[in-house]
């Protein structure tokens, strides 16, 4: 999962995906703004046929965090 | 029948409201709003309201088609924020220009209010039942907004923009198709309330209501819906969005209208913007843009154009035009 993650973080935010860890914050290690992570979070409801609601986004600060969350919603 | 767009006019309050303006009032910044939104600066009114604002944008858009009040015989007013519950915008616009042929209402949808707007006019004029009509988009958001909520307070702005229509038999010209939705089961994401319930029975004073969204939803909302419905008005009419000069799109955010195109696979130059300057003016963003393309010189015969609006409702609407 973390390779697709990698992969779709690094569209959304413009960022080298090569330095994308689990434990990167969207906010600090990857400048992400609030309207770039509803970007991603599209992308990701997309990609996984989840929904995320705006109550959740603020529970997920990390790449780790994200992971964990879509696996709680039945992600593999 | 199809329904031609004649003339256009806009108009804005004279005050001019930057980001380091609104820095002193509430914890923000300039860069923290551009970034975020692309505004630099918005128009706020000192005094004068809905009606005045749009007066003057009709005035000018009958001056722009050379058209007398006196021709008008439909008048159709978007707005949310009109300065009385009643009369309507629309018959205190009538009243204004002196257009005693005709009959006026408003219609209310938001950010969307102006593609309504047209898009009832447009039935009306097929109809046969009227030949000369004005739409208006109007609004005064900054009497809804809470001035010590950083999070709308920033975003929006005072305007009116307006368009003279006529009838016409000949040609391929005018409005080619149109398409409304709206989504009630999502009226809470985006809300301002109207003076609350209270009355001699209640015992207390009515309060005012104030603007309030739930940003996530409304920017998944704008960014979803519009290039659905935008792809779904192009297949119906068939043509696609390569044969577009302009997507005149709601302005709401920079970065919602960068994320839609993206979605649409079109490039920003495909979608002019003045956000900058105005900020989100809700229901007269569309027909401001629209005025200010065809005063410069930017729209010539046979050009093909969408408008696009979303906003609370939720409501959203296009509309492909032949210029």
């Amino acid at each position: 999962m973390l390779e697709k993650m990698k992969e779709i973080i690094s569209e959304q935010l413009s960022v080298d995906a090569d330095t994308i860890t689990e434990n990167s914050n969207f906010k600090d290690d990857l400048a992400a703004d609030s309207l770039d992570l509803f970007e991603l979070v599209m992308a990701l409801e997309d990609e996984y046929s989840v929904e995320i609601p705006a109550e959740d986004l603020q529970n997920l600060l990390t790449v780790g965090e994200v992971m964990n969350y879509l696996k709680e919603k039945g992600v593999e | 029948m199809k329904t031609v767009i004649i003339g256009t006019g806009s108009f804005a309050p004279p005050r001019v409201v930057t980001n380091d303006d609104l820095a002193e009032i509430v914890d923000t910044s300039d860069e923290w709003i551009r970034t975020r939104t692309g505004i630099v600066q918005r128009r706020i009114s000192e005094g004068p309201g809905t009606t005045w604002m749009a007066a003057e944008a009709a005035k000018r858009a009958l001056e722009d088609a050379g058209v007398k009040p006196e021709e008008i015989d439909i008048i159709i007013a978007a707005t949310t924020t009109a300065d009385y519950c009643f009369p309507s915008t629309a018959c205190e616009v009538q009243g204004i220009l002196g257009a005693g042929n005709a009959v006026g209402y408003d219609v209310s949808a938001a950010c969307s209010g102006f593609i309504f707007a047209m898009h009832t006019m447009d039935a009306l004029i097929k109809t046969g039942t009227y030949s000369t009509g004005l739409v208006i988009g109007v609004d005064n958001l900054s009497k809804n907004v809470d001035w010590s909520d950083r999070s709308t307070c920033v975003l929006f702005g005072d305007g009116a923009g307006a368009a003279v229509v006529k009838a016409s038999e000949s040609g391929d010209r005018g409005l080619i198709c149109g398409k409304v939705g709206s989504d009630g089961s999502k009226a809470s994401v985006l809300t301002c309330q109207a003076r609350s319930m209270e009355n001699f029975l209640t015992g207390r004073k009515p309060e005012p209501g104030y603007i309030a969204m739930e940003g996530q939803e409304v920017f998944k909302f704008a960014v979803k819906k519009v290039p659905e419905c935008v792809d779904s008005l192009l297949r119906n009419a068939g043509t696609d969005i390569g044969a577009v000069k302009y997507l005149v799109l709601h302005q709401a955010n920079y970065r919602i209208c960068e994320s839609i195109a993206k979605r649409l696979k079109i490039s920003m130059d495909k979608i002019p913007m003045n956000i900058d300057r105005y900020g989100n003016t809700s229901g007269a963003t569309i027909p401001i843009l629209l005025d200010e393309l065809n005063q410069q010189g930017n729209l010539c015969r046979g050009d093909k154009l969408v408008l696009a609006g979303f906003g609370a409702g939720l409501t959203w609407g296009a509309m492909l035009v032949e210029w």
